[in-house]
């Protein structure tokens, strides 16, 4: 690991100096120090600046602070009665031991788990921009299939933030340019030429507070295949919202996981759902719809069948569940 | 740098980069918790921060000068321990101190009606301490033994003491 001098934040705003990033549970961000694919020169713990509450906002949602532990979002009462989605993803991800560490800026802002971005001796255009990409031809099993680019098909590997963007989820963030609030839909970006970034944040801006919207619909849920049954990370994941009246699909609202650079908020599908009948054959459509813009290479095609089923699946456990308020 | 550990303060002159694992096995002497992975993978590091269990691999000392830690040379004759020692919780015992303290942080999360992924729509009315909650909320320990099977009835049997 590459040296580094330490110091604790003060106050918003204070901007970072070049070479300095964010410190927070450090269970990615140490992680990738190790490894010598992250090599600052300077670490800025935020544990003490960044709040660690989750408080009520006017109109019945909630603001989670940044530095709120996956652990205490998952077991919020509040979290769990208003937004089950949300508490699912947070238990589906990491261990007891790594949730009690991580926060809920950190775990928006974690790298993907590309084996050769977490190689620094391989070419990566996300660690290494220009060096091109090894996935295509190489291990590209648990990569994307919806908007890669030629230069990454990387995916981002948090389970917490599909929740969120199905959620409507808004990050507040403060940095040198001011306040700002970004629609988590909004935060990641798609790799096309400049992988290197993955959000559309600046340097040196903090991510404050999540805020959830009030809930339109507490009929939620979160699934997620993996490798094997817990501590591992999605192969594919959904998390949907979801109100059937007399038979009829009215607000649905449905995010996927690791099959694209970002979470991937399928509008084609909920375009297609909401007045459809709610059943397993127009979920399966409504997947397919989104699906027909996927792109597979040699090992990631199994993705396109996986999510399909994964689709519909959720939407009728939902539909079955009521699919009322 | 400074930390706390059993309840015993230190004074240690360490770089920037000691993790809180090394800190403890390299420089205090504690080598209990155990270095499997030093990623985050496999739990064989498992301390109590704070009363809260975490992966001391990917802690860096200098950021946790304030917390108080612990490790399983903490713990005499706690509930887990014999637990694990009557019910042959164990094979070649490397993962053990690390499954301990997970075990010691998990039942602390059940006391507080914490959920997991094995919980279902009604934690109220659930069991917490079922097979599939204890197999989900010990995930995070791997054991190259397979010892599994045995820590189960112990960890439960820990939680009635
Ligand atoms: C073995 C293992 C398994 C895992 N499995 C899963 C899984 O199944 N699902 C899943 O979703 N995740 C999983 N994770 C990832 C884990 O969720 C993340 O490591 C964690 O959420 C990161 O949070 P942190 O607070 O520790 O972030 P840090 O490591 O401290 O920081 C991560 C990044 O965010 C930046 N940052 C942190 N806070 C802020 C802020 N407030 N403002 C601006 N920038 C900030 C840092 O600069 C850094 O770049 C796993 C991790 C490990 C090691
Ligand atoms: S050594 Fe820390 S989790 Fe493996
Ligand atoms: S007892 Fe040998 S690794 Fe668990």
């Amino acid at each position: 690991m590459k040296t580094f001098t330490y110091r604790s934040a003060t106050g918003f705003a204070d901007g970072l100096e070049p070479g300095a990033v964010f410190l927070a549970g450090g269970t990615n961000l140490v992680d990738l120090m190790k490894l010598g694919v992250a090599a600052p020169d300077v670490l800025v713990d935020v544990n003490r600046l960044v709040a660690d509450e989750i408080s009520e906002l006017p109109g019945g949602g909630l603001r989670i602070g940044a530095g709120v532990r996956n652990s205490d979002l998952a077991a919020d009462p509040r979290v769990r009665t208003r937004y089950p989605v949300l508490s699912q993803a947070l238990l589906a991800g990491a261990s007891g031991q790594l949730r009690n560490m991580a926060t809920t800026g950190g775990n928006l802002l974690q790298r993907t788990r590309c084996r050769y971005f977490m190689d620094a001796t391989k070419p990566c255009n996300k660690h290494a921009p220009g060096t091109g990409c090894p996935a295509r031809d190489g291990d590209h099993r648990n990569l994307a299939i919806l908007g890669g680019s030629d230069a990454c098909i990387a995916t981002h590997p948090s389970d917490m933030a599909v929740a969120l963007v199905a959620l409507d989820a808004v990050v507040n963030t403060s940095g040198p340019a001011g306040e700002r609030r970004i629609p988590a839909e909004e935060l990641h970006r798609l790799p096309g030429d400049a992988p290197e970034r993955d959000t559309v944040l600046e340097h040196g801006e903090l991510i404050t507070s999540v805020d959830l919207p009030a809930v339109e619909v507490t009929n939620s849920a979160y699934r997620k295949a993996r490798d094997r049954a817990s501590y591992a990370f999605a192969v594919g994941s959904v998390a949907a919202a979801l109100t059937v009246a007399g038979g009829t699909v009215g607000d649905v609202r449905l995010a996927w996981g690791a099959v694209a650079p970002k979470p991937w908020r399928a509008r084609i599908a909920e375009e297609r759902l909401r007045g459809a009948p709610a059943t397993r054959e127009s979920f399966l459509a409504a997947a397919d719809a989104e699906l027909a813009g996927a792109r597979a290479l040699r090992d990631n095609a199994y993705k396109i069948a996986l999510m399909r089923n994964l689709t519909a699946s959720v939407l009728e456990r939902l539909a079955a569940a009521g699919g009322t308020r | 740098m400074r930390l706390t550990v059993n309840g015993i303060e230190h004074d240690l002159d360490l770089d920037p980069r000691t993790t809180v694992l090394d800190a403890l096995r390299e420089h205090l002497d504690l080598t209990g918790a155990k270095k499997g992975c030093d990623h985050g993978q496999c739990g064989a590091c498992t301390v109590l921060l704070d009363g809260r269990r975490v992966n001391s691999c990917l802690l860096l000392a200098v950021a946790h000068q304030d917390a108080e830690i612990r490790t399983v040379e903490g713990f005499e004759d706690h509930p887990v321990q014999r637990g694990f020692l009557e019910h042959d919780g164990f094979q070649c015992g490397y993962c053990t101190p690390g499954q301990i303290c997970s075990a010691v942080g998990m039942l602390d999360e059940v006391e507080r009606g914490w959920p997991s992924a094995a919980t279902g729509g009604d934690p109220e009315g659930e069991d917490l301490l079922s097979d599939a909650e204890i197999r989900e909320r010990m995930s995070g320990n791997l054991c190259r033994c397979g010892a599994y099977p045995n820590m189960v009835p112990a960890i439960r049997e820990a939680a009635g003491r």
